[in-house]
């Protein structure tokens, strides 16, 4: 009993210091913290706001990296003032950076500045997604020699294994045309679509792709993914959307590398 | 009213014939051709990149984008198209590798 307890005072001494040190970080209305302190005990006012700024840039920076085509579109001044307010807001939890900004898109739909352009947060959600599909296991994708095995009487009953990476980004807004022209490396001329994009989202080898869906297919593929089968997902696709086409939307998720395996009724 | 939650087929059967027939797919269709597609594909090219242009997209707080500092630098890669990084061109008669180089190398 009494180790115990000396075990947790040790526990307390220890994380004591970054729990006095770390909340006066990111937020610029708090005091420096009373446990630092500069030579002689003076204050360290100017010593402590060293590392406010190298925090505070660092995950700018690091959301910069992220969201190199949202903050093409907004300019450089915008994008990093947007970032400061989502940084104080919302802090990594994750020591993994390149995690970070999962919530930044929601953030960016919030924020007042950005109403005027209601299709930058979709951007954002691709450009996300392109980062989790770079970082995903590696897998091998669904061959189209092994769905052509499949007796045609089993096909309604066929469920697929989604491929780690692929991501699916619903847009009511040209969310792809914006994205691509923004991460190419040439100037960005006029978009004149004003035509809802979905974004698919693939990385069958070593590449991440991104491609439009056809319509209804950003309503297919994301019930196949959930492990629906085939017959189900083409037929809540056909309900919900009448252009939906069928044998477009299988193609382009056999292109696209969307899917790995045949989990079972193959 | 219940929802309609199945589909034809015969329908069904249709389409996906209709989607391995056209010409539109350009996936591999057996293992064979993937590695072919692999092999063919982008390769590691050392020594062409522009400094602070090096291939890696893996985003923040890893150690490899776009960190050369130096331009073609010979330690640093691109992705180039499979069997052109040994015959590009460079300034001062530099010439891609696919295995490391030592040569401009940042001080």
């Amino acid at each position: 009993m009494h180790a115990l307890e000396e075990c947790h005072a040790g526990a307390a001494k220890e994380f004591g210091y970054p729990a006095g040190f770390v909340p006066g970080l990111l937020d610029p209305d708090r005091a420096t913290p009373a446990l630092v302190a500069g030579p002689n005990g003076k204050t360290a006012d100017k010593r402590y706001n060293v590392y406010r700024n190298n925090v505070t840039v660092s995950l700018i920076d690091a959301l910069a990296t992220v969201f190199p085509a949202t903050m093409r579109i907004t300019g450089e001044a915008f994008f990093r003032a947007m970032a400061r307010f989502h940084v104080r807001e919302t802090p990594p939890t994750s020591p993994l950076l390149f995690e970070y900004g999962r919530d930044f898109p929601d953030f960016i739909e919030r924020y007042d500045y950005a109403q005027s352009m209601p299709w930058l947060a979709d951007v954002a959600r691709i450009e996300r997604a392109w980062l989790d599909a770079y970082h995903a296991a590696d897998a091998a994708t669904l061959l189209p020699d092994v769905l052509a095995s499949i007796p045609p009487e089993r096909l309604c009953d066929v469920v697929f294994e989604a491929h780690p990476a692929s991501r699916i980004v619903c847009s009511a807004y040209p969310a792809v045309t914006i994205f691509s022209a923004n991460r190419a490396s040439g100037p960005v001329g006029r978009i004149d679509t004003t035509a809802a994009e979905s974004a698919l989202v693939t990385r069958p080898m070593l590449e991440v792709e991104v491609r439009r869906l056809s319509p209804g297919a950003d309503i297919f593929l994301p019930h196949l993914m959930a492990v629906e089968p085939l017959g189900k997902a083409a037929a809540t696709a056909s309900e919900h959307c009448p252009q939906f086409d069928l044998a477009t939307a299988i193609g382009t998720m056999l292109e696209a590398g969307a899917l790995t395996a045949i989990r079972h009724g193959g | 009213m219940s929802t309609k939650s199945t589909i034809n087929a015969a329908f069904l059967a249709g389409a996906v014939a209709a989607a391995l027939s056209s010409f539109a797919i350009a996936a591999p269709l057996t293992e064979e051709q993937v590695k072919a597609a692999m092999d063919a594909g982008k390769e590691k090219c050392f020594g062409v990149a522009l400094k602070g242009q090096n291939d890696c997209a893996a985003g923040p707080g890893t150690t490899c984008q776009a960190t050369s500092t130096v331009d073609y630098q010979g330690n640093s890669w691109k992705f180039v198209d499979g069997g052109t990084c040994a015959t590009m061109e460079l300034p001062d008669g530099r010439k891609g590798s696919p295995e490391v180089l030592s040569r401009d190398l940042p001080s």
